[in-house]
């Protein structure tokens, strides 16, 4: 059996003609299989959906419970079959809940990593190599250029600004689902025990995170009852980028804009941005753990999904290994 | 060279005055002689060591990565030093080395200081700082490595300008001791790289450093603007009245064989006027306005208009054949020393004196003497200022005749009595969100008048000029009537019938090739918001046409 007989790109996304399904699709379908909860991943209105259970809660959060019809919950690590095709769930160190599909059939093994960083992350599981015939990669960040530097350093770049600009208000915009907890949570490692303001958007996924055991500590809504005055000076304030460019950010003291994003490598996206202290911090691979993967999962061949394929592609060509690009469409390029 | 690196990062993405100030005062006080220094005269520009050549630096890129994967990188990135500052060291990749690599973390980055780039690279000839340059990559972490390339590449564009600098430094040294940031541009020229004697002082662990420079700057006198009501409490009989020209003000001083043209602020900007330094064959100090300008066939100087001028600013290098087309002259307005003799504590009446016989020994196609407007009564000057003579002069100087020359903007001796602005009525096209304090609001302008057959065309952008208040009400009106939004930038409902009116006040009108509307203006700001005005009452393009400054 060819690769592509069992597991190939539709416009709907990625399609098992097999079994009848799809993996992260971006248009309703009867039977959809879900990586994680980003919203162009994780749509609503299929059918039925198999994902993990924190997935399915993430969904629930998002769409309200009736985002599908039928809920199977696929356990990590443990495989099932469905119309003759083995399929298997495995962390993807992406956000609480991630994980890589596996599609086997006939000894053939596809995996679909769909977004997955390497870097330790404790608001999630981290990335399990899967050893499989195909590997499908994203590539975000597809290029020799992003480099992730160290978490570590990143915190400290925001802590010691804090603390240079004690009258400032330092706005950090985060993506509401992983970025924002785990943020929080690098912060905490780093010491710092003060109340974090968070924006209404942030609020029930950090509460669900809560749950599942991430500890956030103190955090408090940045938003105001009207009328009430707060006190934003010398304080941390997360929320999702827009709104710090809306009405919303003006009652912050001298505010001081960041971004925490992979992007925020090159000066100038953040220059372009108006962010004043970029935080290089990524939910996905940067360029070396792209091609460390590879390296260490040795698939046969690798398809490449979203993002800057023709940089990943490339690199296997030079290294002998079979790449094709899958042009899949509808997943943000800019998804973080 | 790691806080120096961060510095810099920080420093290109603040866009605030006093933010980079205290990003600058606080690395000051945490960093050690010299490194501080060198960093100092980075940011200065006034440091010069070995320099290497972009192309030198692509040609290294192509011998040690793929060049298909190099090539994606810089198009993606934008700059060279950024993009080799980013990749350096992936190549080890592409040959299938893999887990081999050695992490970042292990590399002895820390260990290299600033002050050992800067001093190796003073022993080096360009073609050995290629080679130690590539060491030092790969010491390096991405941020030190960007730093390191913008230092070599001579491009280091972090918008702090030397007087920003200066005032970090004082800012810094009030932290310890009494100053005054006229203190340190006078020394300015007289120190040397590191700066030790200076940020021993700063501390107040040492005395100010002597003077030393040969052909120092002396601080600038400078006027405060003069209200119409003010005036008439003057006594004309104590005061002087000449033209306010529209150059760029400096001091041109020639002392034992060193010459230098300073700017109000005290940079040296010589290298720019190779042609004026040359004619500076006299012992002394002037106070006086560059200008372009060349002899008629009565031997005057004619001065050209403040375009001319604009194509001699701002260079590096100027061509010869641009020092032919447009020469550069003084027009003097005070002698400061005269010889060795220092007259700054002489009265103007005195300088005056001393000035128009010291001018006649100068190279007349080069100096001349701004003359002096007869002063009998204010309602005689209003009347001047409202016929001004010459395209280049922006109003009038009053001057007491006993005023002595003290550096800095003392009230009272010299006031600037500026021409009123000129003023149209345009109509609000698109907003851009503006940065820092002012990221949610909409706050950078492009107005237009309409053209003949009825449309808008952009003539110009603003960002001041109006209050907090009236911010805010433009930023609603532009949140309520976008019409199209381009990433930080929203076009606005501007019709005939429908629209905001900004009533734009300017210094002056040029033909400018670059511009759609074939005109830009100097210094726009939003004087008025005429909620009251219908848009097709705005401006015409053919009205503002009129106003072109010949």
């Amino acid at each position: 059996m060819r690769p592509d007989q069992l597991l190939h790109p539709t416009p709907k996304g990625l399609y098992c003609p097999v079994s009848d399904f799809y993996i992260d699709p971006v248009q309703p379908v009867d039977r959809a299989l879900i990586t994680h909860g980003h919203a162009d991943h994780a749509r609503s209105g299929h059918h039925s959906v198999w994902a993990t259970e924190q997935t399915l809660d993430i969904m629930a959060i998002r769409y309200g419970e009736e985002f599908c019809s039928e809920r199977h919950v696929a356990n990590l690590r443990e495989t099932f079959v469905l119309n003759g095709v083995t399929i298997g769930f495995w962390p993807a160190g992406h956000v609480l809940g991630s994980a890589q599909i596996l599609v086997e059939h006939q000894g053939l093994r596809i995996v679909a990593s769909g977004d997955y960083k390497r870097r330790r992350d404790p608001s999630c599981l981290s990335f399990e190599p899967v050893p499989c015939d195909v590997f499908i990669t994203e590539a975000t960040f597809a290029l020799p250029v992003f480099r992730h530097p160290d978490d570590v350093g990143e915190i400290q770049k925001l802590l010691s600004s804090v603390q240079q600009f004690p009258e400032s208000a330092h706005l950090v915009g985060v993506y509401a689902l992983g970025k924002a907890q785990r943020l929080i949570s690098l912060i905490r490692e780093a010491g710092h025990n003060k109340t974090i303001f968070i924006h209404g958007a942030l609020k029930k996924l950090c509460d669900y995170y809560e749950t599942q055991g991430v500890e956030l500590g103190p955090l408090s809504s940045a938003t105001l009852a009207k009328g009430e005055k707060g006190d934003f000076a010398g304080s941390i304030v997360m929320g999702p980028p827009s709104a710090f460019t809306d009405k919303w950010a003006r009652r912050f003291p001298d505010p001081i804009i960041c971004f925490a994003s992979g992007w925020m490598q090159v000066r100038q996206r953040a220059r372009q941005r108006g962010v004043e202290l970029p935080l290089i911090l990524s939910d996905h691979c940067d360029w070396d753990e792209l091609l460390d993967t590879i390296l260490e999962i040795k698939p046969r061949e690798v398809w490449v999904t979203h993002g800057r394929d023709d940089a990943l592609v490339r690199w296997c060509e030079l290294n002998q290994i079979k790449a094709r690009p899958l042009h899949l469409v509808g997943y943000e390029d800019e998804s973080e | 060279m790691e806080s120096f690196a961060h510095l810099l990062d920080r420093l290109v993405l603040t866009p605030s005055r006093n933010g980079k100030i205290r990003l600058l005062v606080d690395y000051f006080a945490r960093t050690p002689d010299p490194d501080r220094g060198y960093a100092l005269a980075a940011i200065t520009r006034d440091l010069d060591v070995a320099s290497v050549k972009p192309a030198m630096l692509r040609g290294l890129m192509n011998e040690r990565m793929d060049e298909v994967l190099f090539k994606l990188s810089y198009d993606y990135v934008g700059d060279l030093a950024e993009t080799i500052a980013l990749v350096w060291d992936s190549e080890q990749r592409t040959a299938g080395q893999g887990h081999d690599v050695q992490p970042a973390s292990d590399k002895s980055a820390a260990d290299l200081s600033l002050t050992q780039i800067v001093e190796t690279l003073n022993t080096l000839g360009k073609t050995e700082a290629m080679g130690q340059v590539s060491n030092w990559l790969d010491q390096l972490d991405a941020s030190g490595r960007y730093a390191l390339l913008k230092l070599v590449t001579g491009g280091m564009r972090i918008g702090v300008s030397a007087r920003l600098a200066k005032q970090a430094l004082s800012e810094f040294g009030k932290r310890y001791i009494k100053i005054d940031i006229i203190e340190i541009e006078e020394l300015w020229h007289g120190l040397e790289i590191p700066y030790e004697d200076l940020f021993a002082w700063l501390e107040g662990k040492a005395d100010k450093p002597s003077h030393l420079a040969a052909a120092p700057f002396r601080p600038a006198m400078l006027a405060n603007a003069l209200a119409d009501s003010d005036m008439r409490k003057l006594d004309p009989d104590h005061y002087a009245a000449e033209w306010k020209w529209d150059g760029i003000r400096v001091q041109v001083t020639s002392e034992g064989g060193t010459r230098r043209i300073y700017s109000r602020t005290g940079d040296d900007i010589s290298r720019s006027f190779p042609d004026l330094v040359e004619a500076m064959d006299f012992e002394g100090s002037l106070d006086g306005e560059l200008l372009v300008g060349r002899p008629n066939n009565t031997g005057e100087i004619e001065i050209g208009s403040f375009s001319d001028l604009q194509q001699r600013l701002n260079r590096k290098t100027v061509s010869k054949k641009l020092l032919v087309t447009h020469p550069v002259v003084v027009r003097t307005y005070d002698l400061l020393a005269d010889e060795t003799t220092n007259l700054r504590d002489q009265s103007f009446e005195m300088r005056r004196g001393q000035l128009e016989a010291f001018a006649k020994r100068l190279d007349p196609t080069r100096f001349d003497i701004s003359p002096l407007i007869p002063l009998t009564n204010w309602d005689d000057l209003a009347q001047l200022r409202e016929n001004l003579p010459h395209p280049v002069i922006e109003g009038v100087m009053i001057k007491r005749w006993d005023s002595i020359y003290v550096p800095g903007r003392p009230k009272g001796p010299w006031f600037k009595w500026k021409k009123d602005p000129m003023l149209i009525d345009a109509v609000l096209m698109y907003a851009q969100r503006g940065h820092g304090k002012r990221s949610s609001y909409y706050s950078d302008y492009t107005f237009g008048v309409w053209t003949e057959d009825d449309a808008l065309v952009p003539v110009g952008k603003a960002y001041f000029g109006f209050t907090d208040e009236e911010l805010k009400q433009i930023d609603k009106f532009v949140r309520d009537n976008t019409v199209e939004r381009f990433g930080p930038v929203r076009s606005v409902k501007a019709q005939r019938d429908f629209g905001l009116v900004l009533e734009i006040a300017f210094e002056g009108i040029q033909r400018s090739k670059r511009h759609k509307s074939g005109v830009a203006m100097r210094f726009p700001r939003i004087s008025r918001l005429r909620w009251d005005k219908p848009p097709h009452e705005a401006d015409s393009l053919t009205s503002i046409e009129s106003l072109l400054t010949p």
